[in-house]
């Protein structure tokens, strides 16, 4: 990325990946499985956050709601009214899995956005074991419901007969691909945008273009704001999607 | 990227991006797992719970003040209803009792006026009755008069007449 740079003019650092970096917090730096590193810390503040907003917002438990439970009660609406309309009102039950998810991904999302933070959504670490937890949760809740109907999702009864095997295999390379896009979408969005305004803040450290840097990074960081929120929106949604064919797998 | 020409110290983890270094997987996937086994054991047990039954409270006021703004709209309408048969009979009671009264008046009014044409009339009758007394009276005593004057006239002129021609005389001249 910025290879050239680097080594003719000292002046201008870029170091965009720098920032993704998990590091040890204490100790000799080696990172084993239990050490705590920024990734803590920041989930850390992550549960925080959530805890402040969705447990201390709502402790008035008031009927004018304070502005805090305003914002907690309208989370609450937007994600169980997305698992009532996308995945159906027998999926209400996975509601609080689905709350668990968004609540941590859009908070991990936006507080990534702070300087100097960690962006634990950018990790493909992160959202590769979030989308295999829904993947396999998805598909164990599909065969327990179902059973070997479950596999009328692969099988499209509306077709015709002569093209089903074939759309069989589209649609089983297509479910086995969902963990891979739903994780890499997260984590590509959240790594893309950050990367970018790294670059763009290296390039303040020339006087004669700082300004458009910084105008430029102000415009990211508000894309950034947008795709914070989206992202979390579309991963929950999309799980609300694979909730449903699991629930109902026929077409 | 960005490896090669970057110091020894950043060679390692320089190689590629961060995210593709697996070392660091088991511990990320680690605190993940905590971090949400925690979010979800403090939704569930607190938050959630607290915030429905918020949302089904208020739901459930607003149903009711609803309700009741209803019933109370209901009750205005007959109120309304009422005031307005009221009103209704109110005027047609007046508008009734206004007719009475004004008939009572007109046949009060009548009477009197008869009893007063009568009563004009009886006068008018009397005063009649006077005045041809009073004239009547009036030719006798012209009647008186003249032959008074006529004898005396005839004795002035030195002639004696008896009261019988006189008063003859004096019929037929007042006769003509």
């Amino acid at each position: 990325m910025a290879t050239e740079a680097h080594g003719s003019e000292s002046s201008l650092a870029f170091h965009p990946m720098d920032q993704f970096k998990p590091v040890s917090l204490f100790g000799d730096g080696t990172i084993h499985w239990y050490t705590v590193t920024n990734v803590t810390l920041w989930m850390a503040i992550t549960v925080l956050a959530i805890v402040l907003l969705l447990v201390v917002g709502s402790r008035g438990r008031a009927m004018v709601p304070s502005k805090g439970q305003s914002i907690a009660e309208l989370m609450y609406g937007f994600v169980y009214k997305m698992v009532e309309d996308v995945a159906g009102k027998d999926a209400i039950r996975y509601f609080p899995y689905i709350m668990t998810l968004f609540s941590f991904i859009v908070f991990a999302n936006i507080l990534g956005l702070l300087p100097l933070s960690f962006t634990t959504t950018s990790h493909i670490a992160v959202t590769g074991v979030l989308a295999l937890l829904v993947f396999t949760f998805v598909t164990v809740l599909g065969f327990v419901k179902n059973g070997s109907k479950f596999l009328a999702l692969f099988w499209i009864s509306s077709a015709p007969l002569a093209v089903r095997p074939l759309l069989a295999v589209i649609e089983l390379i297509s479910y086995f691909v969902r963990p891979v896009s739903h994780s890499i979408r997260l984590a590509g969005n959240m790594m893309a945008g950050h990367a970018v305004i790294k670059v763009f803040a290296g390039f303040a450290a020339i006087a004669a273009i700082s300004p458009v840097s910084i105008l430029a990074i102000t415009a990211m960081y508000g894309l950034e704001i947008l795709v914070a929120f989206i992202q979390a929106y579309v991963f929950t949604i999309l799980t609300c999607v694979y909730l449903k064919d699991a629930l109902h797998p026929a077409h | 990227m960005a490896t090669e020409t970057h110091g020894a110290e950043l060679a390692t983890a320089e190689a590629g991006m961060p995210q593709l270094d697996f070392a660091t997987f088991p511990n990320q996937i680690f605190w993940l797992l905590v971090t949400l086994v925690v979010i979800y054991f403090v939704l569930s047990k607190i938050a959630l719970p607290r915030i429905s039954t918020v949302l089904a409270e208020r739901s459930g006021t607003i149903m009711n003040d609803i309700s009741a703004a209803e019933e109370l709209k209901l009750k205005a309408k007959e109120a309304e209803a009422a005031y307005n048969a009221a009103l209704a009979e109110a005027k047609s009671e007046a508008q009734r009792i206004s007719n009475e009264t004004r008939a009572a008046i007109q046949a009060d009014l009548d009477t009197a006026l008869a009893k007063a044409d009568a009563q004009i009339a009886a006068k008018a009758a009397e005063s009649e009755k006077a005045i041809n007394e009073i004239r009547d009276g009036a030719m006798d005593s012209v009647k008186a008069v003249a032959k008074d004057t006529a004898k005396e006239i005839v004795a002035a002129l030195g002639s004696t007449a008896d009261a019988r021609t006189i008063t003859a005389a004096v019929t037929a001249r007042m006769k003509g």
